[in-house]
């Protein structure tokens, strides 16, 4: 969703600066896993604000309705049950959908210039109209957002709705959620939101609960309260380290200028070797040799 | 219409027609490959009527190329067996890209370069040709786990450079080496061409 009105820090397949003039405020959002019901409210509100229409699925066995994200579905409830000795039957319920990366690798991934956008804010969204349908971002990505639509082939995901951002609203699944288990603004203020609630928490015997704000790629601008802090996999297996993968960090990374200067260096080398040493021709002697091999046939 | 009786045939018209289909492949792929791989060779999408467009036809370039590089490969499979000449040749090659090929071995209708060349496009077309299925995203990749596909994607990049690299070499030496080129355009090389640069081949077909 194109919207030129915030600040823009990274833009996909760009190799120079973005403008960078003015420093907003880093945003974020953030979900209280101990604090949702599971009501989908949010899922709700994605869709009537993007204006989107979800398929009638099929029942996965789950609450999961649909069972993943979509090219339309860019939040999803997910529903964990788990039983441990200490508390018996949980119901873990994480709403999934994009982290906001603060390093994204789906922009890393993207060859579109522009098809991808961080902008300073810390929403990272997609530029439909640049995008060519080659679906790195989902090779990029370290917490499986993306989602490739059969109909257009774009990548779609959720926008933090950047444009209600962008006019000082908060996001849609922020507005309606009815137990204030979302919550939007700075990123600071986030964290400290949820200092205090994890000391709740923690006084209510969740003595791992914690912030979800993954340093490994550079934290998120959407980050979880989660009761279990110690172990993410719980919760629908959020990963509990996310990185961008070495195999992409290679690919977009050392790979590219080392191609690069390998072509260059054999087109040159060929040119320079022609110019300084010659072309191969065949001796006057072999030619020589051989007419005379022809004469002697005759 | 052959001029000069006295010329060699080093290639039929089958085999011609075969190597440029693939070669014209091989420049639009390298072309749309590379501009989607740095962001500063983006603008040759143009060429392919823009970005969506590349990726729509890189793929399918890439089929066709293969099917016929698989014709072309059994085509010439046989003649392409390393022997101890070629060893000899490829250790000897650097005195001949010097300038001075006096100490090359007699070579047959290939010399040991263009026999490695052959057998390592062979394996970067079945590379290519595996990662590129991992990472074709609107038909195969949802086939693959995340890891495959990322792999795929590093390999894709790895062997596709080093087969562009390749490739300037093939035909660098082409236009090196005088009186290579007209092998491939129109079939023939003239004897004393065959006598100076694979002498063996010249004695199987002339007899002397």
């Amino acid at each position: 969703m194109a919207l030129q009105s915030l600040d823009i820090a990274k833009r996909s397949a760009t190799t120079t600066e973005p403008p960078q003039a003015r420093k907003t405020l880093e945003v974020a959002k953030l979900i209280d896993v101990s604090k949702c019901i599971g009501c989908k409210a949010c899922q709700v509100a994605c869709l009537q604000w993007n204006d989107l229409h979800e398929e009638v699925g099929s029942c996965g066995g789950t609450y999961d309705n649909p069972t993943d994200m979509t090219a339309n579905s860019w939040t999803v409830m997910r529903y964990a049950e788990v039983e441990s000795e200490e508390r018996g039957l949980e119901w873990l319920i994480r709403k999934d959908g994009c982290m906001h990366c603060e390093d994204p690798g789906c922009l890393k991934a993207c060859p579109a210039p522009g098809a991808i956008i961080k902008y300073a804010n810390g929403i990272v969204d997609f530029h439909q109209e640049n995008c060519i349908g080659c679906g790195y971002c989902v090779a990029g990505c370290p917490f499986n957002v993306p989602r490739i639509s059969k109909k257009d082939s774009k990548a779609y995901k959720c926008t933090l709705c950047s444009d209600r951002v962008a006019v000082g609203l908060e996001p849609a699944c922020v507005k309606v959620c009815p137990t204030g288990s979302i919550s939007f603004g700075s990123k600071e203020d986030m964290k400290e939101l949820a200092d205090e609630r994890i000391t709740e928490l923690k006084e209510r015997g969740f003595k791992n609960a914690g912030l979800y704000d993954p340093a490994g790629v550079g934290g998120t601008h959407v980050m979880y309260v989660l009761n279990h802090a110690d172990k993410p996999s719980l919760y629908s297996g959020l990963p509990a380290d996310p990185t961008i993968a070495p195999t992409v960090s290679l690919w977009k990374g050392f790979a590219k200028p080392l191609a690069m200067a390998g072509i260059a260096a054999a087109a040159l080398g060929g040119l320079f070797h022609y110019v300084m040493k010659g072309p191969n021709e065949v001796s006057k002697e072999i030619e020589a040799e051989v007419e005379k091999e022809l004469e002697a046939e005759k | 219409m052959i001029r000069d009786p006295s010329d060699l045939q080093r290639y039929n018209a089958s085999e011609r027609a075969n190597h440029w289909i693939v070669g014209i492949c091989f420049i639009l792929l390298a072309l749309s490959g590379l501009a989607l791989f740095h962001p500063a060779l983006f603008p040759l999408t143009n060429l392919f009527g823009g970005g969506v467009w590349t990726r729509i036809l890189h793929p399918f370039i890439g089929v066709i190329m293969m099917l016929f590089f698989v014709v072309m490969f059994f085509r010439f499979k046989r003649l392409n067996h390393m022997t101890d000449p070629d060893w000899e040749w490829v250790k000897r090659a650097r005195e001949m890209v010097d300038g001075d090929d006096h100490n090359m071995p007699e070579m047959g209708k290939y010399n040991g370069g263009q026999k490695l060349l052959f057998w390592f496009l062979g394996l970067a077309m079945l590379m290519l040709f595996v990662s590129g299925i991992i990472i074709w995203r609107a038909y195969f990749s949802h086939y693959f786990p995340i890891g495959v596909i990322r792999t795929g994607a590093v390999l894709h990049a790895v062997f596709a450079t080093v087969m562009i690299i390749a490739i300037i070499v093939h035909v660098y030496a082409a236009i090196w080496v005088r009186g290579t080129i007209r092998a491939m355009l129109y079939g023939t090389v003239t004897r004393a061409w065959a006598k100076q640069h694979h002498r063996a081949w010249y004695r199987q077909v002339t007899g002397k």
